[in-house]
């Protein structure tokens, strides 16, 4: 039998430990070389896995030969073999960027940033929900360590901020995996998907409660307004790559939103049909206003990011609220692209303002960097990329989103908002980009250019602004097909529990 | 494919100066023209079927998912304004080759210029909507790396800003615009989106629709109110100026105009939104040039004054007024690049563009001035140049409009008063800089150009007048060619001669060319009125605004983000509270039908134990010591009620865990400050109260609605399953080690992670023993008691003994490597506190923690994937009974191997923090080395 579900989960797993173990833990060269090598076959691993979904709908891989609904079960389709995809190629760059030195300026790097990876790709598989517990606390400690990073006093600071408040997340996730546990009586997610659609009627209003609880931890996760408030502090203070790698954490929060609130409170859902709809929707919006705030009163370019970051979270959550096939298409391919921009964005903040000496990435007059033109072009093609400026990938993006409004009264809420994010990052990038690469004074003070592997590193990310425009039919065909998939709970549930007999509670 | 080669070609042509700059200037210069050259010579081969009024299209799919094909698409309209871009362009090319001086990057230049021809030519061969909002966001860039070529220069960056945002903001209207278009038609394809006028205009979204296509195009064609930018896009190199504002840039919103003109025009609302900023447009942009001391600013608003002639042609509600508007397009064309040129030439040989400075030159450059005259006649509308024909068209068709009713009067009146602006403006241009005394204060002698620069402007001043005095040969086929396409009717007829006899606009004509002179000739009265307003600088208020806007969002953001931990937790927690409440009030008995148990003594015990002590950790919350006690009773508390509701193993677990985070709290208080801040303010404390409270009653409602109603779940398999199945009588052991042991292996995995970033954060860390605790008292002398001493070392044995046992029973009685590794932590932790670090460490040098912790899991997993050999999925267990002589009948499962790995992460990485934490101080602190 096939085990090529479990290995992106366990193959940073088992990178990570060796690398605590002798003869790789002594040595740095050592350390890079095998990670770098693990990272390689990730990323075969993940093609394979992309082959595998577009063959099958959907595989499963049983924990321990323990069949649904009893035991853990993996779960692979199109949009998670996208992800996991996603993570790897992400993983690659950034580590690429790290290991010019980054990875030295504390312990563990390397390690940690492998078990960062198990966490992520284990939350995109798993087909539990409490497994997805257990990964959501991997992807928290680990990305804890990696936030201290090379710490500074606001680095420990923002840690302790966004440590605290993900605890709180964890026992609010508790919470509700009780309360669904103690009404559907099972955690499967499609067997759960299968139970909320007969439910008696003093027990879906609990359901109801523990289904918006885990919105909430979820939205915690993706940085939905309230909720948001981590994210641009961490994200700006945590050391580059790291933050690079972190551009995937939101989307953990995003995937699992889509997975559960399209599986388990999708439209098949009877009484709970799209529960999220009427909260999610609002909350989106107000996220997509409080980036624009934050972009627009970024006066650091790391901030400036992390609050590109929230934008692009808050649209693609209000799109995800409509929970059709052509919404969540739509917001598959422009997960690809926010993802790869803001992570190029955040090692190019880095590498602009490890060239610009003390003035650093604070968007203020000062010497010029000591590679203008190469930096000065990377720095406008990701910023109009990420503003959705054609010819890039996020104007292939934004429109799609924008394209999926279903009436008028969604258009009048998301298109002004999408339209003036645009703007305002097109506004505050012009005057960033003014300052920082032509009102200058003085001599350059570092003299060399970044290193080599910053650049492949930052490079490979930004290429994606390109290759995702000129490939966007093919993956605009996959991501299609993947949310079609998405859709079809019933076909789902009848493959792989067809003793399932709609309207019985016994499992 | 030939089509497609019109946009490949500049494609191409941006590059080519890259390349070609090592070769020289000139070289480079001809380098850069060979593109479009050749894009002309394509184009001219498609003209005969063009000229028959055929439509041809080269297509490919690109991005179906969104609408998105490349479609490239040519028609009499595209044709002309291809030619303009093209025909312009290599004009451009070549003037700007002896423009540029040795100092600017000609590279650079001509790239960005490429760069931007192509966008042109992109918005107007464009036959899909969303390929064309492409190609007009493109040109938005391109313009804004042109205009602040001279990157230096303050007024370049704010101009390139300015222009940017402005066209920018537009661009997204416009994009609204299209996209409610596409939905409208069903299709973004330009075919049908203009052959669904009707649909389109009886849609709800019409009006929509309308304004913000409108936005988008008067934004680009600075139109009365947005007109302000195109002055302060002056800033850049002339040859920049001459393109952009004469057959580009600014022509792109009046193509849009011109080409959306069959889907959205014929309506009223079209009417008098595009003719009154038309009219405004023309009229303030006249009046504003008649102040421009500086030539090419003189000439940009000028521009702007023109577009609104065309822009109020296109709304005008007549045929014959959207002909003119075509004609008009290609006159001004013409003879504003060849303007631009001019001014050029004279910025470049005197150092200077400000016409109190600039008099006589006729003198010095008297070929140029002659050139320039012509042009500015033709600007003027002075007869027998191309000017003249266009306006003589305007006015004619002011007469006809009834849109205004009794007030229609005001049309033709206004049409004149800007005749008579436009008269004067130019008069300036020609008497004040070639005329009018000597040159002031220049650092140079000027003298002619050189011979290439001029032959730019030599050619097109030759169109203006050719087209002036031979229309019917020259233009006449074209113009018909490019009206058909807007129209996309059959033409009306018109007469394109230069003499209508005696008529009323002729009459128009020849007042507003007396009424511009005189107006002129008063200038200096003029002038004074005009100083009397305050003086208004659009690109310093825009920058002023801005700034203040930027500083609003600052405060505001401050305002929301404020940096406070409290509030985003508040925000989670309220948030949490709305969700989980709002779907309880559908509920209608929070009790379920489950029969309660009758309360006894001992949970009610142990109810009250609970409440107290949580009650009093927050209560004491600032003497952490006491707090931390009150903690370890709730804890206790739990345990026991894990005991009372047959837990076994969860009791022991629980306690065990206890014990450890109580040592480690303590550790940690040690280096803390032993008391915290003092309290919130009372509206603090009754907000965080109510809250809590309210939260508190929320979930104990719900778990009081779950635990009242009946439950069928997967728990019963586990139970029926865990001997058959797992092999262990221990049903929660079972679970940990089989049924969910890949949650098992995640959260010791967690575990390990944690320890290693807990120390990763101790190396980064500098403490400092305290001298005292915290009432001041100093710390005991004996530091290891030597009772403690000996009695945990003979302890040790029976504790490790202890965890032997509680592990091996694991899988059928209470226990596990879980509780055993904790065991075997506190045991050790115990050697630490009664011994000291220092007469530890050289007995435990062997015993890397971090190494168990690597061990420990690796040992799990590869347990896992033991199962794979025996080609069963990850964890799979396996178990039998071996019957050994003396042992007797024994089990041996795999889950034991797994639960060994647990064990062995569970003590290393408990120790790993603990033990660290404790030598914080001693000379044994942890400090990095190579990844140990």
């Amino acid at each position: 039998m096939s085990h090529l579900i479990t290995l992106p989960i366990l193959v940073p797993m088992l990178t990570g430990l060796v690398m605590l173990l002798p003869p790789i833990n002594t040595s740095r060269t050592r350390q890079r070389l095998f990670a770098g090598a693990s990272l390689i076959v990730q990323l075969v691993l993940a093609m394979a896995l992309i082959n595998q979904a577009t063959q099958t709908p959907w595989s499963f891989y049983a924990m321990g030969d323990w069949q649904a609904p009893f035991g853990i079960m993996l779960m692979l389709d199109r949009m998670n073999a996208l992800l996991v995809m996603l993570t790897s190629i992400l993983a690659f760059a950034t580590f690429l960027y790290a290991s010019a030195g980054e990875d030295n300026e504390g312990a563990y790097f390397q390690p940690l940033f492998q078990f960062q990876l198990m966490g992520i790709q284990g939350a995109f598989l798993t087909g539990d929900v409490f497994n997805l517990f257990v990964f959501f606390e991997v992807l928290l400690i680990a990305s804890y360590a990696l936030l201290m990073h090379g710490g500074t006093k606001q680095r420990t600071r923002a840690g302790l901020h966004y440590v605290t408040l993900n605890l709180v997340g964890s026992a609010l996730f508790l919470f509700a995996l009780g309360i669904l546990y103690g009404t559907l009586g099972t955690l499967n997610m499609v067997d759960m998907a299968a139970k909320v659609q007969h439910l008696p009627e003093d027990t879906a209003p609990l359901v109801a409660a523990g289904g918006l609880l885990l919105l909430v931890v979820f939205g915690l996760k993706a940085a939905l307004l309230p909720l948001h408030f981590w994210l641009p502090q961490s994200y700006s203070a945590a050391a580059a790559p790291v933050a690079a790698l972190f551009a995937i954490m939101t989307k953990v929060g995003l995937y699992a939103i889509i997975r559960i609130f399209s599986l388990v409170f999708g439209e098949h859902a009877g009484e709970l049909a799209q529960l999220a709809q009427a909260w999610l929707w609002p909350l989106a919006l107000l996220t997509i206003a409080a980036g624009i705030l934050g972009v627009l009163s970024s006066q650091d370019l790391r901030r400036l990011v992390a609050h590109l970051v929230v934008i692009s979270v808050g649209s693609l959550l209000a799109v995800t609220s409509i929970g059709n096939a052509q919404a969540l298409a739509a917001v598959l391919y422009y997960t690809l692209h926010s993802t790869l921009i803001s992570a190029a964005l955040f090692l190019l903040v880095d590498m602009i303002a490890n060239q610009r000496g003390k003035a650093g990435s604070r968007v203020v007059a000062a010497r010029p960097v000591a590679q203008p033109l190469a930096l000065g072009a990377c720095f406008m093609v990701a910023g109009l990329s990420i503003a959705g400026m054609p010819p890039f990938s996020g104007f292939v993006g934004k429109v799609m989103l924008m394209q999926t409004m279903p009436s008028a009264g969604w258009m009048l809420g998301f298109w002004p908002l999408a339209l003036l994010s645009g703007l305002a990052t097109l506004v505050i990038f012009s005057r960033a980009g003014s300052t920082l690469f032509w009102r200058v004074h003085g001599q350059a003070t570092e003299t060399q250019g970044s290193p080599k592997a910053h650049w492949f590193g930052m490079g490979l990310l930004l290429s994606a602004s390109l290759v995702l425009t000129l490939w966007a039919a093919e993956l605009t065909a996959y991501t299609q097909v993947a949310a079609q998939h998405l859709m079809q709970v019933d076909t789902l549930i009848q493959t792989l529990l067809p003793l399932h007999v709609p309207g019985d509670l016994t499992p | 494919m030939l089509l497609s080669a019109l946009l490949i070609l500049p494609l191409l042509g941006v590059l080519v100066p890259l390349w070609a700059h090592q070769y020289g200037r000139t070289r480079c210069a001809w380098a850069t023209a060979a593109a479009p050259a050749l894009a002309l010579l394509i184009l001219f081969l498609n003209l005969p079927g063009i000229a028959d009024g055929q439509v041809l299209a080269s297509r490919a799919t690109w991005i179906p998912a969104l609408g998105l094909e490349w479609h490239v698409r040519l028609d009499g309209l595209a044709w002309l304004f291809a030619l303009l871009i093209l025909g312009i362009g290599l004009l451009v090319i070549l003037y700007a080759r002896y423009y540029l001086s040795e100092k600017d990057s000609m590279a650079r230049f001509y790239s960005y210029l490429m760069l931007f021809m192509l966008a042109m030519l992109g918005v107007v061969l464009s036959g899909n909507l969303i390929q064309l909002w492409m190609f007009w966001e493109l040109t938005s860039i391109s313009s804004f790396l042109l205009i602040s070529f001279w990157w230096h220069k303050s007024e370049a960056r704010r101009g390139a800003r300015m222009a940017l945002t402005i066209t920018g903001a537009g661009g997204l209207f416009l994009l609204a615009g299209f996209l409610m278009l596409g939905q409208v038609v069903g299709s973004y394809d330009l075919d049908q989106v203009l052959a669904q006028g009707d649909l389109i205009r009886e849609h709800a979204w019409y009006p929509a629709i309308l304004i913000c296509v409108l936005l988008g195009a008067f934004t680009k064609s600075a139109q009365f109110p947005f007109h302000f930018w195109l002055p302060h896009a002056m800033a850049a190199p002339t040859p920049v100026s001459a393109y952009l504002h004469s057959a580009t840039m600014v022509k792109a919103g009046i193509f849009l105009l011109a080409r959306m003109y069959p889907a959205l025009a014929g309506t009223e609302l079209w009417f008098v939104i595009v003719s009154s900023v038309g009219m405004a447009t023309l009229l303030v942009g006249g009046y504003f040039a008649l102040y421009k001391h500086d030539l090419k600013g003189l000439l940009a608003y000028s521009t702007v004054s023109h577009l609104g002639l065309i822009t109020l042609l296109l709304g005008l509600d007549t045929q014959l007024a959207a002909i003119a508007a075509v004609f008009h397009i290609i006159n001004h064309a013409t003879f504003k690049a060849s303007l631009f040129m001019a001014a050029g030439i004279i910025d470049h040989e005197c150092g200077t563009r400000d016409m109190r400075y600039l008099n006589g030159l006729w003198r010095y450059m008297p070929h140029t001035a002659a050139l320039a005259m012509v042009a500015a006649a033709a600007m003027a509308g002075v007869p027998l140049l191309n000017g003249f024909l266009s306006k003589e068209m305007f006015f004619a068709e002011t007469l006809q409009q009834e849109l205004l009713g009794g007030l229609s009067w005001l049309i033709p009146a206004l049409a004149t008063l800007a005749g008579v602006f436009s008269v004067a403006y130019s008069a300036r241009f020609i008497h004040d800089v070639f005329f009018n005394g000597e040159p002031i204060g220049l650092d140079r002698t000027p003298h002619e150009p050189p011979r290439y620069m001029k032959i730019p402007v030599e050619i097109l001043v030759a169109l203006c007048l050719l087209v002036g005095i031979l229309p019917s040969f020259t233009v006449d086929g074209l113009l018909r060619m490019a009206s058909g396409a807007v129209l996309a009717t059959e033409l009306p007829t018109y007469n394109l001669s230069i003499w209508h006899g005696f008529n009323f606009p002729l009459l128009m004509s020849v007042i507003a060319l007396i009424g511009g002179i005189t107006l002129y000739s008063q200038r200096k009265r003029l002038f004074l009125f005009h100083s009397r307003f305050e003086r208004f600088d659009a690109s310093e208020t825009f920058e002023r605004q801005m700034q203040k806007f930027l500083a609003w969002a600052v405060s505001l953001q401050a305002k929301v983000d404020n940096q406070s931990f409290q509030r985003y937790l508040f925000a989670l927690l309220s948030l949490a509270l709305l969700m989980a409440a709002t779907p309880l009030l559908d509920l209608y008995h929070l009790e379920g039908g489950r029969e309660l148990h009758p309360l006894d003594g001992v949970s009610l015990m142990g109810f009250v134990l609970l409440a107290v002590g949580s009650v009093a950790t927050v209560i004491w919350h600032q003497q952490r010591l006491v707090s931390l006690l009150m903690l370890s009773v709730v804890g206790l508390v739990v345990s026991v009620a894990f005991a009372r509701f047959s837990a076994p193993d969860l009791a022991l677990t629980q306690l065990a865990v206890e014990v450890v985070t109580v040592i480690l709290l303590m550790l940690a208080l040690f280096f803390l400050p032993q008391k915290s801040h003092p309290d919130s303010s009372p509206s603090r404390l009754v907000r965080d109260l109510g809250l809590a409270a309210v939260f508190g009653g929320i979930i104990g409602s719900i778990s009081y609605a779950l635990m009242t109603r009946p439950l069928d779940s997967i728990s019963h398999f586990f139970l029926e399953n865990s001997k058959s199945g797992g092999g262990g009588t221990n049903a929660v052991n079972v679970i940990l080690v089989d049924f969910r042991g890949f949650d098992t292996l995640g959260e010791i995995t967690v575990l390990g992670i944690a320890a290693l970033g807990i120390y990763k954060l101790l190396l980064r860390l500098r403490l400092y023993m305290p001298a005292s605790d915290g009432e001041g008292r100093a710390w005991a002398v004996e530091r290891h008691p030597r009772m403690l001493a000996t009695l945990s070392q003979s302890l040790l044995p029976l504790a490790l003994l202890v965890s032997v046992y509680i592990f091996l029973r694991g899988h059928n009685l209470p226990g596990g490597g879980f509780i055993a590794g904790l065991v075997t932590a506190v045991a050790m932790i115990l050697q630490y506190v009664a011994h000291g670090v220092d007469w530890l460490q050289p007995r435990l040098q062997h015993l890397k923690y971090q190494r168990m912790i690597a061990w420990g899991v690796l040992i799990s997993t590869m347990t896992g994937m033991a199962s794979w050999l025996f080609d069963r999925p990850f964890l799979t267990s396996w178990f039998d009974y071996l019957h050994w002589p003396l042992v007797g009948k024994f089990e041996i499962a795999s889950a034991i191997a797994f639960d060994l790995g647990v064990y062995l992460t569970v003590v290393g990485a408990t120790l790993l923090i603990l033990a660290n934490l404790g030598k914080m101080t001693t000379v044994a602190r942890p400090q990095r080395q190579a990844e140990e």
